[in-house]
């Protein structure tokens, strides 16, 4: 018994158990169930009834089931490929998206330490570029999808995907930039702690969306252009290019970009509430006294879990209201209204530090 | 022309390798394609995303409409109207009825004329709000759609009720129609019509002043009025470019003279413009529909006229005429006088008319349909080209094609 303790504290087999779960029974249920909920909530949104098919027997679970039995119907489907295409890079484009969407996670904190024990995958010093460097990696399978697939629309859509995720990069480190100033830190951890302190004695919380509040937005905004989710969806395009740059995959290569995004959404709704909303710190616990430890740490625990729904809800139900964007217009947003606005924020920031501190 | 060979060859040296300073990529959107509405395939040159050439192909969905109907009994062309412009078939029917009738010289009582004004009506409301559905659906307010098709299952089913079926209606006669108002159809209108208005204020609060929804359809498309009119535009496309024209004022048929609409014009022609067009002769409609049914004339619902309809089955059974009528018209057909004729009427699209040339027997010599989104598609190239690739969406929505009235 001590020594299967011994072996898991070892940092690095912490390291893949917490990797393993975080993967297992956060990002990959969660995203999955999305999948189920986006299509629940659209259809309460447009006055349908939604999916409520699939069941064993009687039991459908009020669609639940057609998670099952959509895995199931990519897995069995044929994997094709089409005529030209190159082969290698087209296997493998799919798994960069939902490489990138999962590795996101790492070092994102779901509650607090107990002693020497994180509730985080790794706590490195520049947690935040960690997840600039992953997020951009996401581009290349959009990119690879596009042009190894030997197809016009697709390859449209690849093009898309490239300049439209390249660009809010540019804006999304800097939208980030007041944050860095506020915390003084790049570490994820730090930075939620950060947000433990308060303003007017204990009255505010000194959350990220109340000393950034532009900075929220503009960062929000591009996380979601950088998902490529709508109204920022011109990559995918399904009514003019079809489906864009994953167009000729199907089966599970498919799928893989599906969860890719339903992952992502996640991964966006997580940050989200890391950065800007406390993280799983609970404002005014302080001022509960002897609270018992492992209480607190559930009590976070759900404090995240319940802010990541939100953002996620926030997410969907902004695909289901509004239209989407013409592919140039994107681009102007974000090179033209975001970007200056940013480097305002950054300066105007900036300036408040200097003069304040 | 010369424009499009010079095209057509730099996209050869693309394709080749050859010359990639000039490279030009031509690209098939359609037959299927999620934006083509109806099948129809547009070979698209795209320099990057903007559209530097397009050229149309139509006739997937020929079916010989024309020429089934010369070999077809005069009332036996009716339910094939049906399929002419499917999202509102019930004007469709009026329209070829009416075009019978004229050749005949008679009309229709009026009760019968002010059921059709509101079967017309409705059809022409189904038919805006699918074409403005899956505009606002393409680029991406889906919810819209959704909104506007609930409202259109509502009228739907007053048609369902009035004729039995919701697509293949088969519902005019010539010199009236195949079946009076139902019982309790009225108080169904009235309370369906309020549904619509309230989904209508929903909609147009979700989507009409979205600034997103705005750049997407503002300075789309447009087409000045000299262009629309030499293209042969009508319907709300050439109202959204200023013209005030529309048959029902125009040549005021039926009884539209007696009842009080305005025309909605737009300015700049763009898919705003129709879009707003659209949305407000959709309230035109509704209170043409509440007129109507406060007007509604008691009276038959079918001429009496000899020759012009079955004759009743006691009829038929009971007295030699009605039996000799009968076999007449089941053998023979409606034989109206030899001559041609041509009747527009204000169709969902636009002008929708129906030449027709009669030599006395009971088989049409000729049946000629106008199909107003013909005129549209063939001005798709000038609408289009130096917009971008996704813009293809919303004017292509915006010009409602109907497969089944563009190829017949």
């Amino acid at each position: 018994m001590e020594n299967v303790l011994e072996i898991i504290m070892i940092p690095a087999v912490l390291a893949i158990i917490k990797i393993m779960v975080i993967i297992l029974l956060f990002a990959m249920p969660l995203g999955t169930f999305l999948t189920l909920m986006e299509r629940k909530w659209s259809a309460m949104i447009q006055d349908r009834v939604g999916p409520n098919r699939a069941n064993i027997g009687n039991f459908t679970g009020h669609g639940i089931m057609h998670i099952a039995a959509d895995g199931l119907k990519s897995i069995f489907k044929e994997d094709t490929m089409p005529k030209g295409a190159d082969g290698f890079l087209y296997l493998i484009a799919p798994f960069f998206g939902l490489i990138a969407a999962i590795a996101t996670f790492a070092v994102i904190p779901i509650a607090g330490p107990i002693g020497n024990f994180t509730f985080q995958v790794t706590d490195i010093e520049p947690g935040l570029l960690f997840i600039f460097a992953i997020t951009s990696l996401s581009v290349y399978g959009a990119v690879l999808a596009g042009t190894s697939s030997n197809s016009k629309f697709a390859l449209l859509g690849g093009t898309r995907a490239s300049a439209q995720m390249i660009s809010y990069e540019v804006f999304m480190g800097l939208a980030l930039m007041g944050v860095f100033m506020v915390y003084g830190t790049t570490r994820v951890s730090g930075i939620v702690d950060g947000q433990n302190e308060y303003w007017f004695g204990s009255l505010i919380p000194m959350w990220g969306v109340f000393t950034q509040p532009l900075g929220f937005l503009l960062f929000f905004t591009a996380l979601v252009a950088e998902t490529k989710r709508a109204p920022f969806d011109a990559p995918e395009g399904e009514s003019e290019i079809v489906a864009g740059y994953f167009l000729e995959y199907s089966g599970m290569r498919w799928s893989a970009f599906m969860l890719a995004e339903y992952v992502s959404l996640v991964g966006v709704a997580s940050l989200i509430t890391t950065l800007f909303f406390g993280g799983y710190h609970i404002p005014w616990l302080h001022l509960w006294e002897n609270a018992p430890q492992w209480l607190v740490t559930i009590l976070q625990i759900i404090k995240f879990s319940v802010f990541t729904l939100f953002f996620c809800w926030f997410q969907i139900q902004l695909r289901w209201t509004v239209p989407k964007f013409r592919f140039d217009q994107t681009m102007a947003l974000g090179w033209k209204k975001l970007l200056p606005l940013s480097l305002i924020n950054m300066f105007v920031t900036a300036f408040v530090i200097l003069a304040f501190a | 022309m010369t424009d499009m060979t010079l095209l057509q060859s730099s996209s050869e040296d693309a394709s080749t390798g050859e010359d990639f300073s000039a490279s030009v990529m031509s690209i098939e959107i359609g037959p299927a394609h999620p934006a083509m509405h109806g099948i129809v395939r547009f070979t698209t040159h795209l320099d990057g995303e903007l559209i530097v050439g397009m050229d149309p192909e139509i006739g997937y969905l020929h079916r010989g409409f024309e020429k089934e109907s010369e070999n077809s009994k005069w009332i036996q062309v009716i339910p094939y109207t049906d399929r002419l412009n499917y999202v509102s078939p019930l004007l469709n029917n009026i329209g070829y009825s009416m075009a019978v009738e004229k050749l005949y010289g008679i009309q229709a009582p009026p009760r019968a004329e002010f059921t059709r004004v509101i079967m017309g009506e409705i059809s022409r409301i189904t038919d805006h709000l699918t074409c403005l559905g899956a505009v606002a659906m393409e680029i991406g307010a889906f919810t819209f759609f959704l909104w506007f098709i609930k409202a259109r299952e509502y009228l739907w089913e007053l048609v369902e009720e009035m004729t039995g079926a919701r697509l293949t209606t088969n519902w005019t006669r010539f010199g009236g129609n195949h079946s009076d108002l139902p019982d309790g159809f009225l108080g169904d209108l009235a309370d369906r019509l309020a549904k619509l208005k309230e989904i209508m204020t929903e909609c147009d609060k979700l989507l009409t002043r979205n600034k997103i929804f705005i750049d997407r359809v503002k300075d789309v498309g447009a087409i000045s009025k000299e262009d629309a009119l030499s293209f042969g535009f009508t319907g709300p496309l050439l109202r959204a470019c200023g013209i005030p024209y529309d048959v029902r004022r125009a040549d005021s048929y039926s009884v539209y003279d007696e009842l009080d609409f305005e025309i909605p014009v737009g300015s700049t022609g763009d898919c705003f413009d129709r879009f707003l067009v659209r949305m407000e002769e959709i309230r035109q409609s509704i209170s043409i529909i509440e007129q109507a049914a406060d007007k509604m004339p008691e009276g038959p619902f079918m001429t009496d006229e000899r020759m012009m309809h079955f004759p009743d089955k006691k009829d038929v059974y009971g007295n030699i005429e009605g039996l000799i009528d009968h076999f007449k018209l089941v053998m023979e057909g409606h034989q109206p006088p030899a001559g041609e004729i041509y009747m527009p009427v204000e169709g969902g699209n636009g002008e929708m008319g129906f030449y027709l040339v009669s030599d006395g027997s009971g088989d049409p010599v000729r049946v000629r349909m106008r199909p107003p989104c013909f005129n549209f598609v063939a001005a798709m190239p000038a609408m289009t080209v130096g917009h971008y690739v996704a813009d293809i969406v919303p004017i292509f929505g915006s010009v409602n094609m109907i497969g089944g009235e563009l190829d017949r």
